[in-house]
Parts: C-alpha cells; sequence; structure tokens
C-alpha cells in the first residue's frame, strides 16, 4: 500500500515535471472541451484507467477527459452523491456492480442510449455479451450505463499438484473436488482448498451457475419488493460441503486477517485449488512461485447440473446529469472510444479484466492474444460468462443495499464456520436480516418502480 | 471602583467572535442539524427525494435484536481501550519523568504513534495479528488454532483494543508527563527527605496532583473511543468475525457510507451523541467532584 503511494507521488512529481516541460505544447488544450471521470480503481489499475484516458486525449483534439481516482469503488460512488446534491458531479463516474440500483432508481443519470442516440453514435447494443450487459440494463435488457472493467470469478488450479495425484485436468464438480483434494491431503498437502468469506464467488456466482435465484421477484429484477432465498436453495448444502471441508482439513480460510487472501495463498503455492476474479489473473502470472505450473478452469458445479452462465462483476460507467450539451459530447465520444476492439484490447493486455464486446473478443482471438501463455486461460471467463442464454435467474442481482446483504451473508458464513451457529441457523439468520434492508430500501424509494 | 474591560462598541463584540460562531456553526451545528433531519426521514441517497416517517428509524435500530449487542461491545471497547491507554501512558510517564537514563530519546520516540493515521497503524497491526503469517503465528506452532482472531472473535476484539490504545497511549503520555512536570518538584523532593520511597511519592503526592489531567484524560478519552474507532475496525477486522467487532460507530460508517442508508445512519449517529453526552454528563457530575484543582 505505502509502496504503491509512493509509486502514485513519483508518478504525480514525474507528471508535474512533464507538465512543465511540455507546458508550451499543451496551450492547444485551452481549445479543448474539458470534463471529469471519476473512478473507482487505485494503485495499479488506477493508473492503467488514467493510461485509457491518456489515449483518449492523443486520439482526438476536441476534448480533454480529466480523470480523477476516488481511491476506492465505495468512495467513487460517495463522492459522486456529495458532488450531485451540491450540482459539482463529474460527467462520468464508475459505480461499481452493488452501487448500481440506487443510481438506477434516482433519475441523476442520462441513460446509455439516449447519449450516444443524441450525439448522433450508432451503436450495435446486441454487441455487448447479455452476460455482461444485463447486469447494467433494465429489466427489458436496454442498457443504462456502460460496461467497463469486466470480469467473473474463475476456478485456479495447480497442476503441479494435480500432476501429483495422477490428475491432469481440472475438475468439473464439486464432487471432483473433494476426491482431488482429499488425495492431495493425503499425500501430505497442507491446504488443498482455499476458501473465504466473499459472497461474490461462493454464493452469488454459485446461484447464476446453478441456475437458483438468490432472490424472488427474478433476483430482484421484476420489483423491490423481492426477499432473499439463499437459505433455500442448494447453496445450503455447499455452505455444509464447505464447512465439511474445513472441518476435515482439505479446505483452509484465507483472508487477510490470516495473512494471505485467496490469491496470494495460490500464488505462494500453498493452496492448490481456489477460486476468484479473473481481473486477478494477470497478479498471478506475475506473483506465481517460479516454475509453478497452473491454469483457470470454469467454476466447478454440482455433478448432474446443467452449467449457466456465470455473473459479471466490476463496473461500468454512467453519464451524470446536469452537465452541459459539450460535456456529454466528449462523453460520448470516450464512451464510443473504449468501446473500439483496439481500446479493449489495450484494456484487456494491461489488466486482467475481459472484453465487453462480441467483436472486441473475436479480433482479440483472431490476433493470437489468448495463445500467449501470459494470458491463456482468459477466453474461458468469456466461455463461463456466455455458457447458457442469460436467463432470469443469471442477468444479475438487483437488490436494494446489496453490500448489507453481502455484509449479512458473511457475517453468518463466519459464525457457521467458528461454529457459533449451525449452516441452517446462520443462513435463516442472514435472510431474515437482509430482508429487513431490503424493506427498508423498497420504504425509501417508496413510488418508484424499476426501469 | 469596578475594574472591567468592557467594550464601547456594540458590533465589535459580536464582530470579534463572529469567525468563531461561523466555524462552529458551520462545521458543527450544520452537520448535526442535517444529520437531525434525516434521523427522521427516508432519504434517497442520490437526491431523489425523501419522506417524513417520525421515529421509524430509531425504531427500526432499537428494534434490531442485534443493535444492543453492539451497544454493549462499544461499551466494553470504550472502557477497555481507556483503561489499557491510560495506564499504560501514565506509567510510562511516570518513568520519564524519573528522568531515568536515555529518557529523552523515549520521550521523543514515545510521541509518534499518534501521528500514525488510523489506517496505517491499523495495516500494521494487521500484519502482526495475523494467525499464519504474523510475529504472533509462533502461537500457532504451539499449539494449532490457538491464535486466529479471523475467527474468534474475542482475539479480534482484543487486536482492535491494542491497536487502538497503542495509538492514544501517545497522546494521553504527552498530557500526563507536562502534568508530571508541572507539579512542584519541591514538594517531590520535601517527600524524598521525609523518607518516602519513589512508589510512596507517586501515590501520595503525583497521583493525586496529576488528578485534573487524568480527568480530562478520561473525558476525551472515553469520547475518542466511542466516536474515533471506525478506521481501525475497517482496516483489521471489518466488524468481523461474525459482528464480534461490530462497534456502533463502524455500524454507522457502513450503513452510511458503505451502504448508502443515509436515514439509518443519521438516527444511529444521534443515538451515539446522546449516549457520549450522557456518558460525559455522568463524569463531569460525579467524577470530576472529587477532583482537587490546586
Amino acid at each position: 500500500m505505502l509502496y504503491r503511494e509512493r509509486m502514485g507521488r513519483a508518478a504525480r512529481i514525474a507528471l508535474l515535471a512533464a507538465c512543465g516541460l511540455v507546458g508550451t505544447v499543451a496551450a492547444d488544450a485551452q481549445t479543448r472541451t474539458k470534463f471529469d471521470l471519476w473512478q473507482g480503481l487505485s494503485g495499479d489499475l488506477g493508473e492503467r484507467v488514467n493510461d485509457v484516458c491518456k489515449r483518449f486525449n492523443e486520439s482526438q483534439t476536441e476534448f480533454e477527459i480529466v480523470c480523477t481516482s476516488q481511491g476506492s469503488y465505495d468512495a467513487a460512488v460517495q463522492n459522486a452523491i456529495a458532488a450531485y446534491r451540491a450540482k459539482k458531479q463529474p460527467t462520468i463516474v464508475q459505480v461499481f456492480d452493488a452501487g448500481t440500483l440506487d443510481l438506477m432508481l434516482s433519475g441523476a443519470f442520462v441513460p446509455a442510449r439516449q447519449l450516444m442516440e443524441e450525439n448522433g453514435y450508432k451503436v450495435d447494443w446486441a454487441n455487448y455479451f447479455p452476460g455482461i450487459s444485463n447486469y447494467y440494463a433494465t429489466s427489458k435488457g436496454v442498457l443504462l450505463s456502460f460496461p467497463f472493467n469486466s470480469s467473473t470469478a474463475m476456478f485456479y488450479w495447480n497442476k503441479d499438484a494435480f500432476a501429483k495425484i495422477g490428475e491432469t485436468a481440472a475438475p468439473k464438480t464439486w464432487e471432483d473436488v473433494e476426491v482431488a483434494a482429499k488425495k492431495m491431503k493425503a499425500a501430505g498437502m497442507e491446504c488443498p482448498l482455499a476458501i473465504d468469506f466473499d459472497t461474490w464467488q461462493w454464493m452469488e456466482q454459485f446461484h447464476a451457475i446453478h441456475n437458483l435465484p438468490i432472490a424472488t421477484r427474478d433476483n430482484g429484477y421484476s420489483g423491490l419488493d423481492a426477499e432473499l432465498t439463499i437459505n433455500k436453495t442448494k447453496f445450503v448444502d455447499f455452505v455444509k460441503y464447505l464447512k465439511r471441508a474445513h472441518v476435515e482439513g482439505w479446505a483452509k480460510i484465507k483472508t487477510r486477517a490470516t495473512g494471505a487472501t485467496l490469491g496470494e495463498a495460490f500464488a505462494s503455492g500453498d493452496c492448490q485449488m481456489t477460486q476468484f476474479s479473473i481481473a486477478g489473473h494477470g497478479t498471478i502470472v506475475k506473483t506465481s512461485k517460479p516454475g509453478m505450473n497452473w491454469d483457470v478452469a470454469m467454476m466447478p458445479v454440482y455433478a448432474g447440473t446443467e452449467r449457466h452462465n456465470s455473473l459479471v462483476g466490476g463496473a461500468s460507467l454512467w453519464v451524470l446529469q446536469g452537465k452541459s450539451k459539450d460535456e456529454y459530447r466528449g462523453a460520448a465520444a470516450f464512451l464510443a472510444f473504449i468501446a473500439k476492439p483496439e481500446s479493449e484490447e489495450y484494456w484487456s493486455t494491461v489488466t486482467g479484466y475481459i472484453p465487453v464486446t462480441k467483436t472486441g473478443f473475436a479480433a482479440m482471438q483472431a490476433k493470437g492474444f489468448y495463445d500467449k501463455p501470459t494470458y491463456k486461460g482468459r477466453e474461458l471467463a468469456i466461455q463461463s460468462l456466455t455458457a447458457s442464454e442469460v436467463g432470469p435467474l443469471t442477468r444479475g442481482v438487483r437488490l436494494g443495499g446489496f453490500l448489507q446483504i453481502r455484509k449479512e451473508v458473511t457475517d453468518a458464513l463466519e459464525a457457521i464456520f467458528s461454529d457459533k451457529m449451525t449452516v441452517e441457523q446462520g443462513l435463516a439468520q442472514a435472510v431474515e436480516r437482509s430482508n429487513a434492508t431490503l424493506r427498508r430500501f423498497e420504504k425509501t424509494y417508496a413510488g418508484k418502480t424499476l426501469p | 471602583m469596578e475594574r472591567r474591560a468592557v467594550f464601547k462598541s456594540r458590533w465589535l463584540p459580536y464582530a470579534l467572535i463572529a469567525p468563531q460562531v461561523l466555524l462552529v456553526f458551520t462545521f458543527f451545528y450544520w452537520p448535526t442539524g442535517a444529520a437531525l433531519v434525516w434521523a427522521f426521514t427516508l432519504e434517497q441517497p442520490w437526491g431523489g427525494g425523501s419522506a417524513f416517517v417520525g421515529f421509524d428509524n430509531f425504531a427500526a435500530v432499537f428494534g434490531d435484536p442485534l443493535y444492543w449487542a453492539s451497544v454493549g461491545r462499544s461499551v466494553f471497547f470504550a472502557a477497555s481501550a481507556t483503561t489499557l491507554a491510560m495506564g499504560v501512558a501514565l506509567l510510562l510517564a511516570l518513568f520519564t519523568d524519573r528522568q531515568l537514563s536515555g529518557y529523552r530519546a523515549y520521550r521523543f520516540v514515545t510521541i509518534w504513534p499518534y501521528a500514525v493515521a488510523a489506517p496505517a497503524a491499523g495495516l500494521a497491526f494487521r500484519f502482526i495479528f495475523a494467525s499464519e503469517a504474523g510475529i504472533l503465528a509462533f502461537l500457532n506452532q504451539i499449539s494449532p488454532g490457538l491464535w486466529n482472531p479471523s475467527m474468534n472473535g474475542n482475539q479480534a476484539m482484543l487486536t482492535i483494543v491494542v491497536c487502538y490504545s497503542w495509538k492514544y497511549v501517545s497522546y494521553n503520555f504527552i498530557f500526563l508527563l507536562a502534568g508530571l512536570q508541572a507539579i512542584p518538584r519541591a514538594l517531590v523532593e520535601a517527600g524524598a527527605m521525609d523518607g518516602a520511597g519513589v512508589l510512596r511519592r507517586m501515590r501520595d503526592i503525583q497521583l493525586p496532583l496529576l488528578q485534573p489531567t487524568f480527568f480530562f484524560l478520561l473525558v476525551i478519552n472515553l469520547t475518542e473511543s466511542f466516536v474515533d474507532s471506525f478506521g481501525i475496525v475497517d482496516i483489521m477486522t471489518g466488524g468481523g468475525p461474525a459482528k464480534a467487532t461490530n462497534l456502533m460507530v463502524y455500524k454507522i460508517y457502513f450503513d452510511g457510507f458503505k451502504g448508502l442508508d443515509y436515514s439509518g445512519a443519521a438516527a444511529q449517529s444521534i443515538v451515539l451523541m446522546v449516549l457520549v453526552m450522557a456518558l460525559t454528563f455522568v463524569q463531569f457530575r460525579f467524577i470530576e467532584r472529587r477532583v482537587h484543582y490546586r
């Protein structure tokens, strides 16, 4: 963290020096229309977003985008809200998945389609992967914001460890995982499977790929009166499975508080299997133990289950109300720019995020992007997101106060794994408390209907 | 003849206090007023509108069966953090005041921790306390599972108490040392000549004379530990495991800033404010009476 900050400061000083040098060249910036983008990424990823902005500024002379990191996803939303209420909002703000619904109900944004049409851009909206676009679209499938940094969860597996137990392929089912993990345990490996209490990969993705409802009313897409259903689905069995794995010693909990996150525990070779975001792929490439053979695969399902598409994670770009016509023209130009196949390839190259349009993905495939050893396996993320037609249970999750709900489930899992509660008790309490949050949210937006 | 300085002009005194009043209004009464309004309405975060709901938000807060547990935890946290921070600071200050060798360097470095931002301190302590990679990991070598704050709520509470106190030890140390050094040396020396040992002089001369400083620190420490702990909690435990470190102020921070439930957070803030005010009142009413000012 400190290192990152220092790097950030160094970069800023370098930038200032550069500004001084090219001050005369930048004179034409006076005539450019400036507009702001507030982003929620920081550190290395934040710098990469700034690179995208720089590329846009260099690609044309009419507009100048000013990209500012707010430090974190939730800070970006909080600051944008404060600024919006004070009428000093940026033109574009990056909003993460759980912040989508509040904005959607607020009327504080310009819908994506309207912005592009008014500024004369023809966008083939069907070109976005439905597994990605539906998360940010109305219940009728009309996209409201622009998918930007997108990911999904993947299964990471250590090929060397599998070779030791005589296996060469990644496990496809949770039954396979158990067999492999027990063999690894018998072979003396300390941590066959690493787990944590992040609901995104363990709860939300699990429901989607098994086509199970997280909540009633199509996961909340059909109305604010939705109720959580996670204590009535196969998720209950899955939590029992993980709990048993933990008790029997073939799964270990890896969190920041224990000293290593899932990614760190996997990269160091300590843990042989886990699942987390494809966005971490690049980090594992860079930080994995030298010589370690590993790969990603689609998340396992229970045997006999038809696999459905997984959910997108990450954030999208929203254009806010109350800016000038010129600023909107600039915003439209920027959003059209980042949707170009070259931009998508650049973005996927410098980060672990995946392309969001079909043409972008096809272009990268044709160029052999996924054949390079550094990026190999990332195409499986697209395969996972498109594993089936997007149905009412795999569009996404549209629940009010979703961060509180995630926290309730995490709390419940912690209580379950530390033997304070049974699986049934824990999940029932999480559901009850989450439903109270949902009712509160419904009351806050009384009289409003979901678009 | 009465000798009092009186302003001749009518407006001058008001003009002189105006900047201060303006500051207090802008940074205290205005936000408190806004929180009060939000506490009685349901506020949409993006400003789409709000509805007056009376005491509903408070009913929701008090109707939550787990809320009282978080109040209890906050009281426990405040009491133990204050005791630890003041106890250790007192010990260090008494030693420093005795001018043992190297006390200057010692005085200098003891002040540092207060300058460390809460998240940075939290980050450092997270590494120290990490059950598998931290300094305390050796405990698990002795007996596996002995130390695991990520799963054991009591241990998690211990980590935030220690980290928080660490920061406030230096703050208290500065005040206590200043207080000790303000005690006339002649009193202590007189005690020594009468044959009182070091401990006796501390107990009978220095500590009683330190009472006003002590009382001031007690009020500050208790208040701060109720309202200033969320940064450390956020970085170290995130309120977990299973809500074991979910203090009142962290819940406000989480509901308001992360969950965007402005009204719920505002109502909880009012409750916390009333609690801290009541506590301060009790301290002034019942403890300050026993304090002897010189």
